[in-house]
């Protein structure tokens, strides 16, 4: 390889392409004019390690593992604030649950990021029956971080299940299975093609 | 209005703001017959509600002057103010076009004494000042206004106040039986020149015009630097009247937003940048302004202007797009955002918030009055489906008053080369 070959591999982006091509969205990243005001608007920005904006910009100048590896997109908590106001209409919350699925399918997301934990948790509770069982999410949820953790939270949150369980809001034998919906099996196999196809796109764009 | 004589060979104007009295005179100097309609009492439009131009920083007045000397001079334009056009049929070199006036009550023996307007009591809001000033129901427009010729607000006619107005007048200019006109005439070539309006800053939340006094547009903040504006020609805070020193000045407010108006409006940079030398006019070394941009839009020469703002010290740029603002509790602006030289978060305190307001067209948001070929944003595009219809300045692309006088002249030409044919070919 040339020197000049390779002064130019080296501003080539192929991570811009990589997102482009695996990310959810992720053709919108080009789109991003650096106007800041998602990182603004953003209800968490001030605790992202890198918000949106920056995102944008890493992903721009090639930076795969702090983009991967980062705890930022996981932070995004849906509330559309960013969408709302783009002036160009870039889809981000999209693009960051992109980026963090993406992350993940790769092994690169950070493995104690609470945020991770929890959507983990909820998937496997909600694919079990199709239909998300509350208490054993909630239950899991306290035992998250160790079991006298665990205990503690239970019982501070006790005299809220109580009142859950007088207003019949909370239905204990849901511990014991819990309801789901008709065909699970069926859903089994829905969950198991949509799996196929998404790692079908991945592998056409590997090569 | 049985007086006006229009043939095929006549050029209609339609509107008579900067662009398209350029139009109208230009080409009554060339020798054609010209009808100048104008919706509001008198000509000038939006540039006499400016304090100065850029980048010559001259007062309006001097470039309207010799303007209204050169329309008073000329015999071949027709002027027509209060006047809409509620119709067009026909084709290329041959229009009918249905003419709309509204009463004005005050003949032409006025003398604009004033007389009228210090006997009648209703106030308005001021449409000259945004609104925010009141006027009497018996009022000039402002004090360069052409015709130099009072009006009184329909709202005050059959009230008592209309004939106080006619009592206190010593020239019977007051005709209170006026009434409103329709009438049809034939013209060769239309030009449209109905220009721009400020976009509705209500709509864009985040910024709280809506909710937030500090919270001004530009055209309002041009309108506090008039000497017989509503703050009497001084910068002060809406909220407690308070001298407003640090200002800052939020680029495309409503433009380049997919959410608001998708086009740049062209002129926000500069008169934000025209608007910081206000301060330092009025407050000297103490007159701070900030800019929140994106990216400054100064094209050819008047970079000269953006090199010279960019000098003075009172004036910081920050690269960012305001987020969001809220206010403390003395009502001052707080603007949160995150500056993109540095990704460092600010939340800036000031005394006053200017939006670099967009511009669309006055047409936006209602169906066009004519049958012409309006691009996505709601300017006429050049096309020959249009016929001898033209566009000149705002009504054609957002434009500064440099480059709406030089589309009013080209669309002159245009409409001279129609007439031109027309004439030619009936000999």
């Amino acid at each position: 390889m040339s020197a000049n070959v390779q002064a130019i591999e080296s501003y080539r982006n192929s991570f811009l392409k990589e997102v482009e091509a695996n990310v959810e969205e992720g053709d919108w990243v080009k789109m991003c004019m650096q106007c800041g005001v998602c990182s603004g608007s953003c209800p968490l920005g001030p605790y992202w390690e890198h918000p949106p904006q920056e995102i944008f910009m890493l992903i721009r100048a090639g930076k795969r593992e702090e983009v991967l590896k980062s705890s930022s997109m996981w932070m995004c908590t849906s509330c559309y604030n960013c969408i709302a106001r783009c002036p160009r209409e870039l889809p981000i919350t999209h693009i960051m649950h992109g980026l963090a699925t993406y992350a993940e399918r790769l092994g690169m997301a950070p493995k104690n990021q609470p945020t991770r934990k929890f959507a983990l948790k909820f998937w496997d509770n909600l694919t079990k029956k199709g239909r998300v069982n509350e208490l054993k999410l909630g239950v899991s949820l306290y035992f998250m971080n160790g079991f006298v953790e665990g205990i503690k939270t239970a019982l501070k949150a006790m005299p809220l299940g109580m009142n859950m369980y007088k207003t019949k809001r909370l239905n204990p034998m849901e511990y014991f299975g819990g309801h789901g919906v008709k065909d699970t099996s069926g859903l089994k196999a829905i969950l198991k093609k949509a799996e196929e196809i998404e790692l079908a796109k991945l592998k056409k764009t590997d090569a | 209005m049985a007086d006006i004589v229009a043939t095929n060979e006549t050029i209609l104007v339609v509107g008579g703001g900067i662009s398209g009295m350029t139009a109208a005179i230009e080409a009554a100097e060339c020798g054609k017959q010209v009808i100048l309609v104008e919706k509001t009492p008198a000509v000038g439009g939006r540039v006499s509600q400016l304090y100065k131009y850029f980048p010559k920083l001259c007062h309006p007045t001097c470039g309207l002057e010799i303007n209204l000397r050169r329309l008073k001079a000329n015999r071949n334009i027709r002027l027509l103010t209060m006047t809409e056009v509620a119709s067009v049929s026909g084709e290329t070199g041959n229009y009918q076009v249905t003419l709309k006036t509204a009463p004005r009550f005050v003949n032409e023996n006025c003398t604009a004494c004033g007389e009228c307007g210090k006997a009648v009591e209703a106030e308005f809001d001021d449409e000259f000042n945004y609104g925010l000033k009141k006027r009497k129901g018996a009022w000039l427009v402002s004090n360069m206004a052409y015709p130099q010729r009072y009006v009184l607000d329909p709202r005050i006619i059959g009230t008592p106040d209309a004939d106080k107005a006619k009592a206190a007048c010593k020239y019977d200019a007051i005709d209170l039986d006026d009434s409103e006109q329709e009438t049809t005439i034939t013209v060769g070539a239309i030009i449209w020149a109905t220009g721009w309006k400020p976009f509705d800053a209500n709509k864009i939340q985040p910024y709280g015009y809506d909710r937030y006094r500090n919270v001004i547009t530009s055209v309002e903040f041009e309108r506090m630097m008039d000497p017989r504006g509503p703050t009497g020609g001084r910068i002060l805070r809406p909220s407690d009247g308070k001298e407003a020193k640090n200002v800052a000045f939020i680029q495309c407010a409503g433009s380049r937003d997919r959410n608001y108006l998708k086009h740049c409006s062209r002129i926000c940079c500069m008169a934000s940048l025209k608007q910081t030398t206000y301060l330092r006019e009025q407050f000297g070394d103490e007159g701070k302004s900030t800019v929140y941009y994106i990216d400054i839009r100064a094209i050819d020469r008047i970079d000269d202007f953006y090199q010279k703002v960019q000098a003075d010290e009172n004036v910081t740029f920050i690269k960012s797009k305001v987020a969001s603002i809220t206010q403390d509790k003395d009502e001052n602006p707080v603007l949160n955002g995150v500056n993109t030289e540095g990704y460092q978060r600010y939340a800036n305190t000031h005394d006053l918030v200017v939006l670099a307001i967009g511009m669309e067209p006055s047409t936006a948001g209602s169906d066009f009055p004519i049958d012409v070929a309006v691009n996505e944003h709601g300017f006429i595009e050049q096309d020959e489906s249009n016929g001898s219809i033209f566009a000149a300045g705002c009504s054609s692309d957002a434009l500064d008053v440099n480059r709406a006088v030089q589309s009013g002249t080209a669309s002159a030409l245009r409409a001279i080369q129609v007439i031109n044919r027309v004439a030619s070919t009936e000999g």
